[in-house]
């Protein structure tokens, strides 16, 4: 959160509201940002010197105070930005978690019937992300998005696609 | 007006439609008793593993193949027990088929070969010529028209048999993996433009893929294993076209 907003500061100053649109702007799919959130972010980094009060916009409305990166604030974003993402450390996803418990509580067949629903699902969700990426209207920042869940779901769904296979051989296994 | 234009549009209630159809290889059962309906203009994708039967269905489907039992209907009317002559006349005129690797004629041109359905039914040169040019326009290779493909880029050649299988404005395009032979960002090109295209022209595709991500491109999905739908009986759908 914190790198987020000094992301979104180091492409120019702006006020906490703004901070929250653009990031709607360039995130299009995640979900949007508590407006409360923001200015705690924006605080908390003032505390530590990442960022730095600008002026102040009287113009329509209530007074609105701009921020702006710091040159700390922005060697931190860069630090950041140099740092690799852990791959994975914890392989604890909501969908993984449901497929064990399935198969370890309810029968074969139960169990498949879910991963067949479960993958009727995914392949809804990509259809109407292929029907975004595919409209010539939609913004580079959409369509960034779209692939990214895309290629995770398509990862997901060869993952089902298996499971289904080792369903049986799997609660043979976890059932003594 | 576009030459394209002048061509005749699909004819309306095309559906296509297969039930109970049963194939083998020999031994080797390939479909056991598959139905099947597809309504005008829509796009389903034929998925499943490999081995499954997904080529052999499409393959009885486009009358390429005769089942050993079941019906295959097109618009109405049943074409599975049609003679050869009738059925290769289908393939020219309202159905189209693509494959994995192009498939395109070495001494052609990129518009001679997008003309070739149009010729083999009698079009004129010059005519079928115009109406190929405007095809590969349609698919944004306009420029590729006078070039041999020896000297195109596998996208590039697949977007050409991409504009020959559209050119006769089938009512039925059959593609099989047809992305299958490229990277992913050429590949979805080609898949964008193909939708694009069939929902234009109203024109039902029968994609079969192993991948989501190209049964995404689909309106619904028909899964096949070993041989039969996969899923439960009462989400199968068949039935003669009406
Ligand atoms: N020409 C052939 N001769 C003999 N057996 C065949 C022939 N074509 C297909 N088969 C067999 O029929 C079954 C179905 O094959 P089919 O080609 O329809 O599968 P598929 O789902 O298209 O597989 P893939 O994803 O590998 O293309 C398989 O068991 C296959 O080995
Ligand atoms: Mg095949």
């Amino acid at each position: 959160m914190k790198h987020v907003v000094l992301g979104l500061l180091a492409l120019g100053d702006r006020h906490g509201y703004d901070v929250k649109r653009q990031y709607e702007a360039r995130f299009p799919a995640a979900k949007p940002l508590a407006a409360a959130q923001v200015y705690a972010t924006l605080e908390r980094l003032e505390r530590d010197g990442l960022v730095a009060q600008g002026g102040v916009d009287r113009a329509g409305g209530p007074d609105r105070t701009s921020y702006t990166a710091t040159p700390a604030g922005r060697a931190e974003l860069h630090r950041w930005l140099s740092e690799v993402e852990p791959p994975l450390p914890y392989v604890g996803a909501a969908l993984l978690t449901k497929v064990t418990l399935a198969v370890l509580v309810a029968d074969d067949a139960a169990a498949a019937g879910y991963l067949r629903r479960q993958r009727a699902a995914h392949l809804d969700r990509m259809r109407e992300l292929t029907r975004l990426k595919s409209d010539p209207a939609s913004s580079l920042a959409w369509v960034l998005a779209a692939d990214y869940a895309l290629n995770h779901l398509d990862a997901d769904l060869q993952w089902i696609d298996t499971a289904m296979i080792r369903t049986a051989d799997l609660s043979k296994e976890m059932r003594p | 007006m576009s030459r394209a234009s002048q061509l005749p549009a699909p004819a309306t209630a095309a559906t296509i439609s297969a039930r109970g159809i049963v194939k083998s290889y020999g031994a080797t059962p390939a479909l056991r008793e598959v139905s099947f309906r597809a309504e005008p203009g829509e796009i389903v994708a034929i998925t499943g593993p490999s081995g499954s039967g997904k080529s052999t269905l499409l393959l009885c489907l486009a009358g390429i193949l005769q089942p050993e039992a079941g019906e295959v209907w097109f618009a109405g009317r049943r074409i599975d027990d049609a003679g050869e002559e009738a059925r290769s006349r289908m393939r020219r005129t309202v159905f189209g088929v693509l494959f994995q690797f192009g498939q395109l004629v070495a001494e052609l041109t990129a518009a001679e070969n997008v003309a070739l359905p149009l010729l083999l039914s009698g079009a004129r040169r010059r005519e079928a010529l115009a109406v190929a040019r405007t095809g590969l326009d349609r698919v944004g290779v306009a420029d590729l028209a006078d070039v041999h493909p020896s000297q195109m880029s596998g996208g590039q050649a697949q977007r050409v048999a991409m504009a020959r299988a559209l050119v006769t404005r089938p009512d039925v395009l059959f593609a099989d993996e047809p992305t299958g032979a490229l990277d992913s960002l050429a590949g979805e090109q080609v898949l964008t433009e193909l939708t694009r295209a069939a929902r234009q022209g109203g024109t039902t595709v029968l994609l079969v893929t192993h991948e989501a991500r190209v049964a995404a491109y689909a309106d619904r999905e028909l899964s096949l294993r070993d041989g039969v739908v996969d899923g439960p009986a009462h989400e199968v759908e068949y039935g003669p076209g009406r």
